[in-house]
């Protein structure tokens, strides 16, 4: 079957981050297509490579990193919602004329015409968070 | 892309505290915008979100209750609001902005957009739907 993944919330305060990698790692090893991730609301925030928790804590960011590079996932982060939230790359950074940008590994930021597309092309539609 | 699917989204929250109500709106405006075969559900606290009567000056923020009367134009005309919601927050549909649509097939007659359903009308309505998002 093939999914899209929608995650509604950041990487701490709720779980819907946690549950959803794992519910991607699952599936792909049960031999299941992910079409997409999109991040929207505070979900965008789980793209940000600036993120630091403590050692002895998990680093979700580096986790859908490292899973979107072991699976060649599309880890989507809605503009609109990043552009509210401070998560930027280069060319937001460029066109903003901000003195950085944040962007994780593996994601990459564009329209919520890919979250429809999303729900257009895959077999089921899950949404995580609140 | 020609398929369409068809699209509900659950509105369940106040429209102001948090964004869901608002980002929630603009994912419908660009799920239209794809030509898909829209619905919207208003249950729980998301029936204020077209509460009419609403003025966000003292909150600060924008006031984005009227873009729902846009929606008409975008051929989002299957809107469903939750009566056990509406009972249980004393509201009727009085209360209520009054979205509407023109019917092409009928002569460009003016219809109400809003439909009041029992919430179990409305699990017929969301097991007949391809993609369900709720915000």
């Amino acid at each position: 079957m093939k999914f899209g993944i929608q995650i509604n919330e950041g990487p701490y305060t709720h779980e819907a981050s946690t549950t959803a990698l794992n519910f991607v790692s699952a599936a792909i090893e049960a031999g299941h297509e992910i079409f997409r991730v999109f991040f929207y609301h505070d979900g965008v925030n789980n793209g940000t490579r600036y993120t630091t928790p403590p050692q002895d804590d998990r680093n979700l960011v580096n986790a859908w990193s490292e899973l979107a590079e072991k699976y060649n996932i599309d880890l989507v982060v809605c503009v609109a919602a990043a552009q509210r939230r401070g998560i930027i790359d280069k060319g937001e950074q460029e066109r903003n004329g901000k003195d950085g940008n944040n962007i994780a590994p593996g994601f990459r930021i564009s329209g919520l015409g890919q979250l429809i597309e999303a729900g257009i092309q895959s077999d089921r539609l899950v949404v995580f968070g609140d | 892309m020609s398929e369409t699917k068809k699209f509900l989204f659950v509105n369940r929250k106040a429209p102001y505290g948090t964004i869901y109500a608002w980002e929630s709106l603009e994912v419908i405006l660009i799920s239209a915008a794809f030509e898909q075969d829209v619905s919207l559900v208003f249950i729980d606290d998301g029936v204020f979100q077209i509460a009419k009567g609403q003025d966000t000056t003292e909150l600060g923020i924008k006031n984005f209750s009227p873009t729902y009367n846009a929606l008409g134009d975008y051929d989002v005309n299957k809107i469903y609001i939750e009566k056990e919601s509406l009972d249980a927050r004393g509201l009727t549909v009085d209360d209520l902005l009054k979205l509407t649509y023109e019917d092409e097939d009928d002569d460009w007659a003016e219809k109400d957009s809003i439909h009041v359903v029992s919430s179990a009308e409305l699990v017929d309505i969301m097991d007949q739907q391809d993609v369900v998002l709720s915000f």
